[in-house]
C-alpha cells in the first residue's frame, strides 16, 4: 500500500462526495444547500487539483483538467452566492439559487469523471 | 519547457496545499465565531467577508477589523491565523526561492532556454561542440561571416568565457556534455537547418560519440572531428566523417610542404590564412639534419614526415619509457646545452621544440640558438596566451594546434572546393606554383584577399544561369568581367572548375559554362561582392555579354529602337 496513493484518492473522492452533498436537494431552495458544504467542496477540490500537479502521464493530465473544470464551476458558484447576498439588490432569489446549484452539478460531473479515471487506473494497474 | 514546468509544480505541491489549508481553516473559523455589529447585535461573518479579511491579513496588508470592530474571541482567533498564514507564506516563498537556486532546476531552465533559442534560429547553422582555442576561432570566423552557430561545452568556465566574448551574432550556448545524444538533440541536430556538426572537444571519445550520433541522424550532413590518436581517426573514418583533423599530422604535413615545396606552401598560406605573414622565404636552404625535442604525438607525426622525405633527424626525449623511439635518440631535456650538444645541434639545420610545455619549448629554442645561431627554429605553442612571448623570441615557425585545426575546418566550411584545389596543386611542380604566386600577387596587389565558390545555378548567379539556360554561350570570363568596364575584368583568378566529377586547375576564360558547374575563385575581397552583384543582375549580365548598355523599360527600349533605325537609315542613304 502506498500512503501517497491513499491520500490522493482520499482527496479526489472527498471532493466528489462533498460536491454531491451540496448538490443534493431542491434546486431552487436555499435551505437545502449549505454554504459550509460548498466551501468545503471548493477547498477540497482545490487541494485535489494541487495534488495532481506535476504528473506527466496522460491520465495525470486528464485528471488535472477535470479537476480544473470542477474548481472553475465551484468558484463561479461561490462568487455568484457572494454576489447574490451582498451585491444584487433583490438578494438571494430562487433563480440565483438554481444557477448556483446547477453550476455545482456541472462540477459534480467533472469530479465524477476524476473518480472514474482513478478507478480505471487502479484496475489496469492490478492486471 | 514542459519538463521544468512540471518539476516546479511537483515541488510546489506541499507549500500550496499548506497555504490553501491555512486559508480554509482561518475562513471557517471567522464565519463560526460570533461578533457584534455596531448596534450590539450578534453577527456572524459570511464567507465573502471572511475571504476578503483573510486575503489582506494573510499577506500582511491589514486594512483593519471590518466591517465591525472584532470581539475578543474573534481577535483571539485572528491572532492565531495571522501567525499561521505568515508562516505558511514564508514557507511557500522560501520553497520557491530554493527551487530557483536548485542546481538541477537551473540546469533544466538553462537547457529549456537554450532549446528555445535554437528553435528560433531561422538560418542554416553549425553545431560546435567544444569551445576551446579551436572552437573559439571557428565560431568567431563563422560569426564575422554571418553564419549562425550553436555552442556546447561541458565546462562552465568556458561557457562563462563565451558569455563574455562579444560576438556580433547571438550564439546559443549550453553547458552540457555533447557526447550525450539528448544534448545534441536539443542543440538542433535533428533540425533541417543544421548544416554541420563540429566535434572539437579535447576528449577523443566524446568527439567519436558526437560524430556517430550526428551521422546516424542524417548521414549526408557534414561532420568534422578532431582526433588525437590513430585509432580514433580510423574509427571516425569508418562511418564517413567528412573531415578528421589531427593537429600534429596536419602540422607535420605543413612542415613537410615548407621544406620540400615552399612555393606551394606559400599558396596554401596565401589562400587559407591571408592575414598571416609567410613563415619563411623559399630561398632559404632547408636541406640538412633536424633536431626534434619530444618524441610523443607530435614527434611521431614529424618522424613519419621526415622519413617520407628522407631527411635526417635526431630526437631528444626526456622519458626513457617511451616505446619504439628511433635509433640515435638522445635521452634528456632539450633545455640543457649538454643534451643539445649530444644531439649534435651544431651541424643541424633546424630545431623543433615540440614538448607539451611552452616554457620548455622557449628555453630549448633559445639555448639551441646560442649554440648555433643559424638554426631554423620551430616551436610548438600550447597555450594561447603565450603568443607574445613566442613572437618576441623570434621563432621562425610557431605551431599552434588550435589555429591549425581552426584554419583547416574554416577552409572546408567556407569553400569545400579549396580542399580539392590543394589536393590537385600538390601534384603540380614548383615552377607551376611559382607562376601562380606571381599571378596571385599581381591580382591581389596588397588588398585583402578571399576565396569563394560560385555554382552555376539559380541560387548563386541567377542572371548568368538564365543566360546559360537560354542557350547563350556564357564564357567563364563573363563571370569575372567588370560590370562597369567589361574589358577590364575583376581582380580575381579562377582556380578550379568542377563539372560533374571532373576537375580542372586554372581554367581558361574561354571555357563555356554549363549548369551546375562549380568554380573556385580567389581574388580581392571587394571583387567578390561586385562579382556576385553582376552575375545576379540581368542588366549587368546583358552588358557583359554584349558590351552595350541597353535601355531598360518599355519606353526607353522603344526610343532606343527608333534611334537605331534612324542610324541605320542614315547609314544606308549615305
Amino acid at each position: 500500500m502506498n500512503t501517497e496513493k491513499v491520500v490522493f484518492a482520499f482527496f479526489i473522492v472527498l471532493a466528489l462526495t462533498l460536491n454531491f452533498g451540496f448538490f443534493l436537494g431542491d434546486i431552487d431552495n436555499p435551505d437545502h444547500h449549505n454554504v459550509y458544504e460548498l466551501f468545503a467542496a471548493i477547498l477540497i477540490s482545490v487541494i485535489a487539483t494541487v495534488m495532481k500537479f506535476g504528473d506527466r502521464t496522460h491520465v495525470g493530465a486528464v485528471l488535472l483538467a477535470t479537476s480544473l473544470v470542477a474548481d472553475l464551476q465551484l468558484i463561479f458558484a461561490a462568487m455568484l452566492w457572494g454576489a447574490a447576498t451582498h451585491v444584487f439588490e433583490d438578494g438571494m432569489t430562487a433563480a440565483t439559487m438554481a444557477s448556483i446549484v446547477s453550476l455545482s452539478a456541472g462540477a459534480f460531473l467533472a469530479n465524477l469523471t476524476s473518480v472514474i479515471l482513478l478507478i480505471v487506473e487502479a484496475v489496469t494497474l492490478r492486471h | 519547457m514542459h519538463h521544468v514546468f512540471y518539476l516546479l509544480l511537483r515541488r510546489l505541491r506541499t507549500p500550496i496545499i499548506v497555504l490553501i489549508t491555512v486559508y480554509g481553516i482561518s475562513m471557517v473559523g471567522l464565519t463560526l465565531i460570533p461578533g457584534r455589529d455596531d448596534q450590539g447585535n450578534i453577527w456572524y461573518m459570511d464567507f465573502f467577508h471572511a475571504f476578503y479579511f483573510v486575503s489582506f491579513m494573510g499577506t500582511t496588508i491589514g486594512f483593519g477589523e471590518i466591517p465591525y470592530p472584532f470581539t475578543p474571541s474573534q481577535r483571539l482567533w485572528v491572532t492565531f491565523t495571522v501567525y499561521a498564514s505568515v508562516v505558511s507564506w514564508l514557507y511557500s516563498i522560501g520553497t520557491i526561492f530554493s527551487l530557483l537556486q536548485d542546481a538541477n532546476v537551473r540546469r533544466l531552465l538553462k537547457s529549456t532556454q537554450f532549446a528555445r533559442r535554437v528553435n528560433r534560429l531561422n538560418q542554416p547553422f553549425y553545431i560546435v561542440c567544444g569551445y576551446g582555442v579551436t572552437g573559439k576561432r571557428i565560431v568567431s570566423q563563422l560569426v564575422t561571416h554571418g553564419i549562425k552557430t550553436v555552442v556546447i561545452d561541458s565546462s562552465q568556465q568556458i561557457i562563462d568565457e563565451l558569455e563574455a566574448d562579444e560576438l556580433s551574432l547571438s550564439v546559443p550556448y549550453l553547458c552540457e556534455d555533447a557526447a550525450d545524444p539528448s544534448v545534441l538533440n536539443i542543440a538542433g541536430v535533428n533540425s533541417a537547418l543544421c548544416i554541420g556538426v563540429l566535434a572539437l572537444t579535447i576528449d577523443d571519445h566524446a568527439n567519436l560519440s558526437i560524430a556517430i550520433n550526428s551521422k546516424l541522424v542524417k548521414p549526408k550532413r557534414i561532420v568534422i572531428s578532431r582526433a588525437q590518436s590513430k585509432a580514433t581517426t580510423a574509427n571516425l573514418e569508418s562511418f564517413g566523417t567528412d573531415l578528421i583533423i589531427d593537429p600534429f599530422e596536419t602540422f607535420a604535413d605543413h612542415l613537410g610542404l615548407i621544406l620540400q615545396q615552399p612555393y606551394k606552401h606559400i599558396i596554401h598560406n596565401l589562400i587559407v590564412n591571408p592575414k598571416h605573414n609567410v613563415w619563411m622565404t623559399p630561398h632559404q636552404d632547408t636541406s640538412g639534419r633536424w633536431v626534434v625535442c619530444g618524441y610523443r604525438r607530435m614527434g611521431k607525426a614529424l618522424h613519419k614526415m621526415f622519413k617520407q622525405f628522407d631527411i635526417d633527424v635526431t630526437f631528444i626525449e626526456i622519458d626513457h619509457d617511451v616505446y619504439d623511439v628511433p635509433e640515435g635518440t638522445v635521452f634528456g631535456t632539450g633545455t640543457e646545452a649538454k643534451t643539445l650538444l649530444e644531439a649534435d645541434i651544431e651541424s643541424a639545420v633546424g630545431v623543433i621544440a615540440g614538448t607539451p610545455d611552452d616554457a620548455d619549448n622557449l628555453s630549448i629554442i633559445i639555448t639551441a640558438r646560442q649554440i648555433n645561431p643559424d638554426l631554423i627554429t620551430v616551436a610548438r605553442q600550447n597555450k594561447r596566451g603565450n603568443k607574445p612571448v613566442f613572437k618576441a623570441a623570434e621563432v621562425n615557425i610557431i605551431m599552434e594546434s588550435g589555429r591549425i585545426i581552426a584554419n583547416e575546418i574554416y577552409m572546408l566550411l567556407r569553400t569545400p572546393l579549396l580542399n580539392e584545389f590543394f589536393r590537385l596543386a600538390r601534384e603540380q611542380n614548383e615552377e607551376w606554383a611559382r607562376n601562380l604566386i606571381v599571378r596571385i600577387s599581381e591580382t591581389i596587389n596588397h588588398a585583402e584577399m578571399d576565396a569563394w565558390t560560385i555554382t552555376v545555378n539559380a541560387n548563386d548567379c541567377i542572371a548568368a544561369y538564365d543566360a546559360v539556360m537560354d542557350g547563350f554561350p556564357v564564357k567563364l570570363s563573363h563571370l569575372y568581367d567588370n560590370p562597369r568596364d567589361r574589358d577590364a575584368g575583376l581582380p580575381t583568378i579562377p582556380l578550379l572548375i568542377k563539372r560533374g566529377r571532373t576537375l580542372s586547375l586554372l581554367p581558361q576564360g574561354a571555357i563555356l559554362l554549363k549548369p551546375d558547374d562549380q568554380i573556385l575563385f580567389c581574388g580581392q575581397q571587394s571583387a567578390q561582392a561586385t562579382m556576385r552583384w553582376a552575375i545576379n543582375n540581368h542588366n549587368a549580365m546583358r552588358y557583359i555579354k554584349s558590351g552595350r548598355v541597353e535601355p531598360d523599360g518599355l519606353f526607353w527600349r522603344w526610343l532606343h529602337e527608333r534611334r537605331e533605325e534612324k542610324k541605320n537609315d542614315t547609314n544606308i542613304s549615305s
